[in-house]
């Protein structure tokens, strides 16, 4: 085709798809390039230096303070605690439950599908008042073991979505040949097919630990003490009690969004089968 | 199921294969029984609770509430007037932020289709937004639009678009505009990734018969891609229209519902009524209503696709 010599017409049309892409990479990472330079902006410069795009000097002072003398490390732990365990049980849960729908045909199937796509539909904040009057008599208000109960339901149904499409993708003679073998359904699910799944299983994992480090609305409601406070409630309280200390807060910010851009890189790969197996959730 | 009943009247004599019989057919459930019971239970039986809720007068913060009043909240709601408001700023928050996901996700999923030197960096550093938890993300935005540590405010004023350098967050005309751009940040890669996947399903050959044709590039995008893109793109805009609309979190990160309930859209509003007030009842039957709208919203939408299609 003529179009591959580079006529006027193509080289104006490559620079203005470079020149989109780069608008969109800047518009992405200006927030968080923002978070990080306040971070590392001393004091005394904050205010003088407000909107130069990188301070003349820099110093860890705010991590140093906020690592040493404030709650946050305490807040992370939990967060830590709270994401990590739900992750896991969501993941086990899943695998089983994903497992049953691509593999059985079985009476109540389309119910089970139904109902869990009915939870992926309704407002989860028509469920913060209720569950706070059914959590509080069972003392799992104010603990992390209450957050890692509601989180993980709220995380199964798509979770379980997201397995049963890794678990599709797998041929059913692989399991049917182990049983050949003598092997029962369940030793062939969990010699052959979960390490075949492991790809998925880490996917799953750092989409559920993303969604449970995320999460605010039911820590706020659920969570009142510093002791059990996870990252997020631990940063809104910290912004409206000392609301003029921007670099410690930008400081506990970049903390919150590590773990995350961790987990992001874990999964960046299944994010097209994460998304549309879950394309009902955030 | 009714092969689980059968254990207790299984013959003798033909134990092994029932046995194995019982474990074949009960197996399905045994996998998906831990999911379900928890779903069940902290899901399914909250709701139905919340809606009971919805018809009793619960207060946290009165040790003798809890009798049933009958229609008494939505009697209340019918003449809250913030209810109303909160009503209208859903449909002005929803309506902008998927609009705007929705055009700026197409435009980069295009951008992302056809392969480029570093791609695969590009993406992953274009997608990062999504991955930045959402408490985090509004934090970042109102810092952004903070004149004390953002530099908006001063970029706003240096281009005359603002007369003084303020922040947007507290000026009741503008304020709501400050979560939405954050909700347009955070949500562009979702719409993005969604759109690729579906972009690159489409067969090349396609394209290269109508270039061979003598279509030229607009010509292609209408008479290919829209239409390949169209069952897509209906599908992730309704599901997103609904999620969004319920997404309370920016709003109460960056506004808390403020200046003046500028920004409370009804999810932010039935939060801060259980959260602040305490009162569950209330909040119970705002979200009752929110229920049946989505759900009257959802019904449309099926009666629409179904007149849609018979026209055809």
């Amino acid at each position: 085709m003529a179009g591959h010599s580079l006529t006027k017409g193509r080289v104006v049309a490559l620079l203005a798809h470079r020149l989109a892409i780069l608008a969109y990479v800047a518009f992405a990472l200006f927030p968080l390039y923002w978070l990080l330079k306040v971070s590392v902006t001393p004091n005394k410069l904050l205010y003088s230096e407000g909107i130069r795009m990188w301070p003349s000097q820099t110093s860890f002072e705010h991590f140093d303070f906020v690592l040493k003398h404030s709650e946050f490390p305490t807040f992370f732990k939990n967060s830590l605690i709270v994401a990590g365990s739900t992750a896991l049980i969501v993941t086990a849960l899943a695998s089983l439950a994903g497992y049953a729908l691509s593999r059985f045909s079985f009476r109540g199937k389309y119910w089970i599908v139904a109902l869990m796509l009915l939870t992926q539909m309704f407002p989860l904040v028509m469920l913060v008042a209720p569950i706070f009057k059914m959590l509080s008599p069972l003392g799992l208000t104010n603990s992390l073991t209450g957050l890692v109960i509601v989180y993980t339901a709220f995380n199964v149904p798509f979770a379980t979505f997201l397995m049963q499409s890794f678990f599709d993708g797998i041929p059913k003679d692989l399991e049917e040949a182990a049983m050949i073998d003598g092997a029962t359904q369940f030793g062939a699910f969990r010699q052959i097919i979960l390490p075949l799944t492991l790809p998925g299983i880490a996917a799953t994992l750092g989409f559920v630990f993303t969604a449970a480090w995320s999460e605010l609305l039911f820590s706020l409601m659920l969570i009142s003490g510093n002791a059990a406070a996870t990252f997020p409630v631990g940063l809104l309280s910290f912004v409206s009690k000392f609301s003029i200390d921007f670099g410690q807060m930008m400081a506990a910010g970049v903390m919150a969004l590590i773990p995350a851009c961790l987990f992001f890189l874990l999964i960046q790969r299944y994010l097209v089968q994460g998304l549309t197996a879950g394309a009902v959730k955030g | 199921m009714a092969s689980l009943a059968a254990r207790n009247g299984g013959s003798q004599r033909d134990q092994r294969p029932l046995k194995k019989r019982l474990a074949d057919a009960s197996a399905p459930y045994l996998y998906s029984a831990p999911a379900l019971i928890l779903i069940v239970t902290v899901m399914l039986v909250p709701l139905v609770l919340g809606i009971s809720y919805a018809f009793r007068d619960i207060q946290l913060l009165k040790p003798f509430s809890g009798g049933f009043i009958g229609l008494d909240h939505f009697r209340t709601l019918s003449q809250d007037q913030n209810f109303y408001r909160a009503l209208r700023n859903t449909l002005w928050w929803t309506g902008w932020s998927v609009l705007l996901q929705f055009v700026f996700g197409l435009i980069l999923a295009l951008l992302l289709d056809k392969p480029f030197f570093g791609r695969a960096i590009v993406q992953a550093l274009v997608f990062l937004p999504w991955a930045v938890p959402s408490f985090l993300a509004g934090l970042n935005w109102a810092w952004l639009f903070n004149p004390v540590v953002g530099p908006l405010p001063h970029w706003l004023f240096a281009l005359g678009i603002m007369s003084e350098p303020n922040n947007i967050l507290s000026d009741p005309q503008l304020a709501m505009w400050g979560p939405i751009i954050a909700n347009v940040w955070w949500g562009i890669p979702f719409f993005a990734i969604t759109l690729l996947a579906a972009l690159q399903a489409i067969p090349r050959d396609l394209y290269e018969a109508a270039s061979i044709d003598g279509a030229g590039p607009v010509k292609r995008f209408l008479s290919i891609t829209l239409p390949f893109l169209a069952p897509t793109i209906a599908i992730t805009v309704l599901l997103r229209t609904v999620w969004i609309s319920n997404f309370a979190d920016l709003i109460i990160v960056m506004t808390n519902g403020g200046p003046a309930d500028r920004t409370q859209i009804v999810a932010s509003y039935i939060f801060t009524q259980a959260f602040k007030r305490l009162d569950f009842g209330y909040a119970s039957a705002i979200a009752l209503v929110l229920l049946a709208l989505l759900i009257i919203y959802s019904m449309l939408i099926v009666v629409l696709r179904q007149w849609l299609l018979s026209k055809d």
